[in-house]
């Protein structure tokens, strides 16, 4: 087998190219620092198989940042026979500087010009014989979006395995700028194209004082309402759905004893179908909607955008894109936090990514807004005041994290920011239908599998503690009676308290736990829309005052246990990992309890 | 003689010649990588709402920088380029 790693600057289409090759999925977006780890995939050319190793984006090899070193470790190991350097069309100069680099480390190289098609749209032509024959090897292009030039770059790879070219001399780094400066001069043609003066004139609007910030809350607020107001109707056709499978699951099953039949039936069955009722529609809207904000480069730019108040918390300005990954599973963020060179900061990431919140707090966070605050109605008015409502409290996650992060600033993590330099790609279109693609088939139903794989066994547990009694009440009673007296000072009470530690798994399964719990302690035995559950919700003495608090509980709450695990696996210490518990746990019970107290003060509940 | 500035001082739209960099080795290091080095032509093209940090074209690349680490950077205005208000590509 052969082995060929692929390198090349952040956001080239490194990722693109090496799921076109080896038919892998490994996530890509338009925002440097996408790929954090390496990934490995092979494919077959011609009756040869070819491992393909998926290198972290660098500028530079010079081994001052991990992802670095993890780049030029596995080049001048010698494992690989070849290494692929991935460069911009659009921005080959710049490109240019680390192929001079990997070409002083290793001479088997192939160049390969990626996102032509990009460059073509934007007036820039790339002369890749030229290019081949100052360099001293192998130039292809390709691009990696639209499969052109895939089968030219695997033939080209099939020689550079057998291929045998010395490294050349290493020379200084200035002297690789001056020498890429020269080449991309005589190689590179470019007229001025209408589309990059629009791509800048788009760019101003997106970041200027007066737009900047307006522009941003709209994209963000437009993509929760399309998620708000696009839920509701699958999400009650699926609940009618499981309602109807249920009724002839229970007609199948009306001959076995009536205690396993409750457990699979009002346990297994109902949790497990609920989390997919109400939890499929949002994230099947969402996460499509975001990865093409993501694909379309406009993260980036937010991140620029925001980028000030993140220096007045004393931190990284890239902690807005590991926000962003947050907002698709806080796990993700957690990881996502290596694109933060400073050990400081990137700690400071850690802590709190899980104070913006999670696509599975979505759906409790909308059901009780849509219950509480906008009445049940529905209608175009009633779902832009949820989305409204939705994107306060993900700004209210935004002020968390940042109060947090200055927080940690000022005491433990003390510390100035770090220099940084953030790319602003160039708008890409996104390739929609790949887009959806792609987010129904890796993202959601990835993260709707764990969810219900967590589901089903809570399911049956919950039924358990409420159905096994001990003394003269359930153990579930037992449990949240016990935990009542403490819950009601923070305006909750011992059944959603409960609810969330067992909802630690997974954040989707708050809610249905919940329900499980009020409905085995309650009259209703069937429910079937959110009017039904505000009913049951309103039988259990839920007021707003309940809302907010649960809202705001779910919002600041410990984090999932994956992501717990994820942040003992980057940090590599149980005191971080307790600190990332505690931090969004005590923001959460204080206004909580902030809030509770000053309602009850006023009179308010 | 040129008129010298420091790039945090670059007005939107104009360019200008690097003549010294003066940063901590990391972002010395960093900079260079990204091809910015004494010579380098240097656009200022966008400014984020607080002013700070600013996006810079450096080699066809639109990369944003921090006020603290852009004061560390001076610039010269060559002839030819004024009046400066070349096209921010």
């Amino acid at each position: 087998m052969n082995r060929v790693a692929l390198a090349g600057n952040p956001n080239v289409g490194k990722s693109t190219l090496f799921n076109a090759l080896t038919g892998l999925r490994q996530h890509t977006g338009n925002w440097a620092g996408k790929t954090v780890a390496t990934a490995r995939g092979s494919y077959t050319y011609e009756g040869q198989e070819y491992q393909l190793i998926d290198l972290p984006g660098t500028y530079s090899l010079a081994a001052h940042s991990q992802e670095e070193a993890v780049a030029r470790d596995f080049i001048e190991s010698g494992q690989a026979d070849g290494v692929v350097v991935v460069c911009d069309a659009t921005c080959l100069e710049r490109n240019l500087i680390l192929v001079l680099q990997v070409l002083e480390l290793t001479g088997k190289v192939l160049v390969c010009i990626n996102l032509m098609d990009e460059a073509e749209r934007l007036g820039v032509q790339v002369d890749l014989p030229a290019l081949s024959q100052r360099l001293g090897v192998p130039v292809v292009g390709t691009a990696g979006g639209r499969q052109d030039g895939l089968e030219e770059l695997k033939g080209a790879v099939a020689t550079l395995v057998r291929s045998d070219v010395p490294a050349v001399p290493e020379r200084a780094p200035a002297e690789r700028v001056t020498l890429a400066e020269r080449y991309a001069d005589q190689v590179v043609r470019s007229r001025s194209a209408q589309r990059l003066r629009r791509q800048r004139r788009i760019d101003r609007l997106l970041t200027s004082k007066a737009t900047g910030i307006p522009l941003m809350l709209l994209l963000f607020g437009l993509v929760v309402w399309l998620t708000v107001a696009g839920a509701n109707f699958p999400s009650a056709l699926l609940t009618e759905l499981f309602a109807r499978v249920g009724a002839v699951l229970e007609g199948w099953l009306a001959n076995i004893p009536a205690w396993l039949r409750g457990l699979l039936l009002d346990g297994v069955y109902r949790v497990t179908a609920w989390v997919v009722a109400v939890m499929l529609p949002p994230m099947a809207i969402f996460f499509p909607l975001f990865t093409l904000l993501e694909d379309l480069g406009y993260l980036p730019r937010a991140a620029f955008v925001m980028d000030h108040a993140f220096q007045r918390a004393k931190t990284c300005g890239k902690q807005c894109l590991t926000m962003c990954m947050s907002l698709g599973c806080n796990a993700c963020g957690v990881t996502g936090c290596r694109i933060i060179d400073s050990p400081r900061e990137r700690l400071i990431a850690i802590l709190t990514s899980s104070l913006v919140p999670c696509n599975g707090k979505f759906p409790t966070l909308i059901a009780l807004i849509t219950i509480f605050f906008v009445g049940g109605r529905t209608g175009l008015l009633a779902s832009l005041e949820g989305a409204v409502l939705l994107l306060g409290t993900l700004v209210l996650g935004v002020a968390g994290t940042l109060g947090c992060s200055r927080l940690l600033s000022a005491t433990v993590l003390k510390g100035v920011p770090s220099s940084f330099a953030l790319e602003l790609p160039p708008f890409r279109k996104p390739r929609v239908g790949q887009v959806i693609v792609r987010s129904m088939l890796d993202r959601t139903l990835f993260v709707l599998g764990r969810a219900v794989s967590v589901a089903a066994p809570a399911g049956a547990f919950i039924w358990l503690m409420a159905n096994l009694t001990v003394g003269d009440a359930s153990l579930l009673a037992h449990c949240t009676g016990f935990l009542d007296p403490f819950a009601r000072l923070f305006g909750l009470d011992g059944v959603i308290l409960m609810a969330f530690l067992l909802g630690w798994p997974a954040n989707e399964i708050v809610l249905p736990v919940m329900l499980m719990a009020y409905l085995a302690t309650g009259s209703l035995v069937e429910f079937d829309d959110l009017a039904a559950l505000g009913a049951l919700l309103s039988e259990h003495g839920w007021t707003w005052l309940t809302a907010v608090c649960t809202m705001l509980f779910s919002l600041f709450h410990w984090p999932c246990s994956t992501t717990c695990l994820t942040i003992y696996k980057e940090t590599g210490s149980v005191k971080w990992t307790a600190l990332s518990v505690v931090i969004p746990t005590a923001l959460g019970l204080g206004l909580c309890l902030l809030v509770s107290t000053a309602a009850r003060l006023l009179g308010l509940a | 003689m040129y008129e010298t500035l420091c790039l945090s001082a670059l007005p939107e739209g104009e360019s200008a010649y690097v003549t010294e960099v003066n940063a901590a080795p990391a972002m010395d290091r960093r900079l260079t990588d990204l091809g910015l080095v004494r010579g380098t032509r240097v656009t200022c093209v966008l400014r984020s709402p607080a002013g700070d940090p600013c996006a810079y074209l450096i080699r066809g690349a639109l990369i944003a920088l921090r006020r603290s680490d852009a004061e560390g950077i001076t610039l010269e205005r060559r002839a030819q380029e004024q009046p400066a208000r070349a096209v921010a590509t």
